[in-house]
């Protein structure tokens, strides 16, 4: 199965159907339809506050849904025991709760809960999938610190490396690259083309358009809370689409390493007039 | 039947026990000092409880109990340790272990070192539904014991109404835990202050706890709390360990949040009330096992087993103070353990004061 040949396919293990998603009274997504088609690297990219990290959230069932409901392969998320869906799911979330006092090889050991019982504690298995996803992050020589006394980048890969020890077929990515420097970034998202290389369904909101543009099979452009566009960048990530979306004039042109699209913010005078025609149109 | 597997595994510096069988069917997986440490903990648990089993007005020599404990003793001594000592000893043993266990349960659910049942108010509820048996009803004994259970019970139900706002936020648990508590705490100095002196006496020495006197009715109480509970708060352990990374991380890895959390407190509050009334409210006990065989094993979620043993051990060796220590003979094991308590809350304030300074 080649990556590339993966957007051609239109089976969706995950999706959403008539989602709405709300914070208490404060609506964020409302009637929301989508798909992750298996096998994509798909990347949800969006403005601040348009509901891509709440999306992401009740794919992985930790919000629950107002109304409307996740599916994973036809049926609703949340009729499936936790674990059972925990082997086919995992995610990095945002901002984890730091544990204190524990050390990094014990938070990545955790992460193999999911394939674990009460008489059957650690397999051969457990060892190679924890030392696998510590090496694959870089971490390994961090094994006997302390997750809390860990640098911000740090604990990221860390977190990443538990989400990793799970081995799930989906993958789900909370702005997988805050806190790491250029290099790490592109060592995670090289990671996660590795790991959607291997035939894993890999979900990741992002910031950067692009390194969503260099890294996605496949784009879904959030506004709102609703799905402006989805597909292959070459096809969606256009000047109109990004002004649309983040009221910001640009170019696009091809990247000229990977020929993909590339976002080029207009300059400073442009985007002001820019902004003093949106102030006009609204008025 | 083949011959399990011991396996130490390393990681870093981070060594590990591995015990299973040759096929990989069971597996069990602990950090080799934790495995230390539990064993540890439970030889000085045994060991002090046999000392104490030998010692007293009649000293016993240890072979002469051991004989009579398997059941190969003369009469004389068989009274006295299946009648007089016996039952003293398990009840400290497994009221012990019981506020070990509760306490390292509640101290993980509430993520906060002070969110011990003594704390947040289950084990001065306890006393509250003693003290209604012993002054106002005029019980005894075995109905002291089920006004303790009946008062952690109705107190813990109370707690969790005050305390839910869209859930159960652990803090304000433990807050509302702490006023719930002082209320209570006046309730049970009036509930004294109208008594006859000489029930106010019983009722004061109820109050301090203590394992003197208590019979095979207590020892049954909390045995079968602690049989029936323990098994089921082990199962539900790493689901602890899990929760302590988060709700949001539990659910990720497939820990079912909500019925994991209902599952432990209730057993949390049922041991609670189950060794308070067996023994009265015992302080520092569950306060401070989980902490202390926390830093034992060098790790912060220390587990429930470690944390039930420390809670054994360390109410054996203060029921053996309480006996032996002081010239005058047995005073309440509840004034040992609060004058250890005390030592070493001051000691970790200040030592957590130099930490953060």
């Amino acid at each position: 199965m080649s990556p590339e040949g993966s957007t051609a396919m239109t089976e969706a293990r995950l999706r959403a159907d008539a989602l709405t998603l709300a914070y208490d009274k404060r609506v964020i997504v409302e009637d929301l339809d989508v798909k992750i088609t298996d096998g994509s690297f798909t990347v949800i990219v969006g403005p601040n506050a348009c509901g891509k990290s709440t999306l992401l959230k009740s794919l992985a069932r930790v919000l629950k849904p107002r109304s409307g409901a996740v599916c994973l392969d036809g049926q609703a998320i949340a009729s499936y025991p936790s674990k059972q869906v925990a082997k086919q799911l995992g995610m990095l979330p945002q901002s984890p709760v730091v544990p204190g006092g524990i050390v990094v090889e014990e938070l990545v050991a955790r992460g193999r809960y999911a394939h674990q019982k009460l008489l059957r504690q650690w397999s051969p298995a457990d060892e190679a999938a924890v030392a696998d996803a510590m090496r694959q992050t870089e971490v390994t020589d961090l094994a006997d610190r302390f997750v809390d006394e860990l640098s911000g980048g740090q604990r990221q890969r860390v977190w990443l490396a538990m989400a990793l020890a799970q081995q799930t077929p989906i993958l789900l990515l909370d702005e997988p690259t805050t806190f790491l420097d250029l290099s790490h970034q592109f060592e995670v998202l090289d990671l996660c083309a590795e790991l959607h290389e291997q035939g894993r369904t890999v979900v990741a909101v992002l910031h950067d358009l692009n390194h969503a543009c260099r890294y996605a099979t496949e784009l879904i452009v959030m506004k709102d809370g609703q799905v402006l566009a989805q597909g292959a960048p070459a096809e969606v990530m256009t000047a109109e689409l990004v002004e649309r979306v983040f009221t910001m004039p640009c170019r696009v042109m091809n990247d000229p390493e990977t020929g993909t699209p590339m976002i080029i913010p207009a300059n400073r005078q442009r985007r002001r007039s820019a902004r003093t025609e949106l102030d006009l149109a609204t008025a | 039947m083949t011959a399990p597997v011991l396996r130490l595994t390393r990681v870093g510096g981070a060594r590990r026990i591995v015990l299973g069988s040759p096929a990989g069917r069971f597996s069990l997986r602990m950090p080799l000092r934790s495995a230390l440490v539990g064993t540890g903990l439970l030889v000085l648990a045994l060991a002090v409880s046999l000392v104490s089993l030998t010692s007293g007005d009649f000293p016993i020599p240890v072979t002469d109990v051991l004989r009579s404990l398997i059941g190969q003793g003369n009469p004389g001594t068989d009274f006295i340790v299946h009648e007089l000592r016996l039952p003293r000893v398990l009840v400290t043993l497994l009221v012990g272990a019981a506020f070990g266990a509760s306490g390292t349960i509640f101290q993980g659910l509430t993520r906060n070192p002070l969110g011990s049942p003594d704390f947040v108010g289950l084990t001065v509820g306890a006393a509250t539904g003693a003290l209604i048996v012993i002054l106002v009803l005029g019980g005894g004994g075995f109905a002291v014991a089920a006004g303790a259970v009946i008062g952690c019970l109705v107190t813990a139900v109370a707690i969790y109404l005050l305390a839910f706002r869209h859930g159960v936020q652990p803090f304000r648990l433990v807050l509302i835990g702490i006023g719930v508590s002082a209320l209570l705490e006046a309730m049970n100095s009036y509930l004294i202050y109208r008594a006859r002196l000489d029930e106010a006496v019983s009722a004061q020495v109820w109050l301090i706890g203590s394992t003197n006197g208590r019979g095979w009715t207590e020892v049954a109480l909390v045995g079968v709390a602690v049989a029936v509970l323990l098994p089921i708060v082990l199962h539900h352990g790493r689901h602890l360990d899990m929760l302590a990374l988060g709700d949001e991380t539990a659910t990720l890895h497939g820990v079912p949040v909500e019925r994991s959390r209902a599952v432990l407190a209730l057993c949390g509050v049922a041991l609670a009330a189950a060794a308070t009334g067996a023994a009265g409210p015992i302080a520092f006990v569950a306060l401070a096992a989980g902490p202390l065989a926390g830093r034992l094993t060098r790790s912060p979620h220390a587990g429930i087993l470690p944390g039930a043993l420390m809670g054994a051990a360390l109410l054996a060796v203060s029921d053996w103070l309480a006996q032996h220590a002081w010239p005058g003979g047995d005073i309440p094991v509840g004034n040992v353990t609060a004058a250890l308590g005390g030592v070493y809350l001051t000691w970790l304030l200040v030592h957590e004061r130099r930490r953060l300074g």
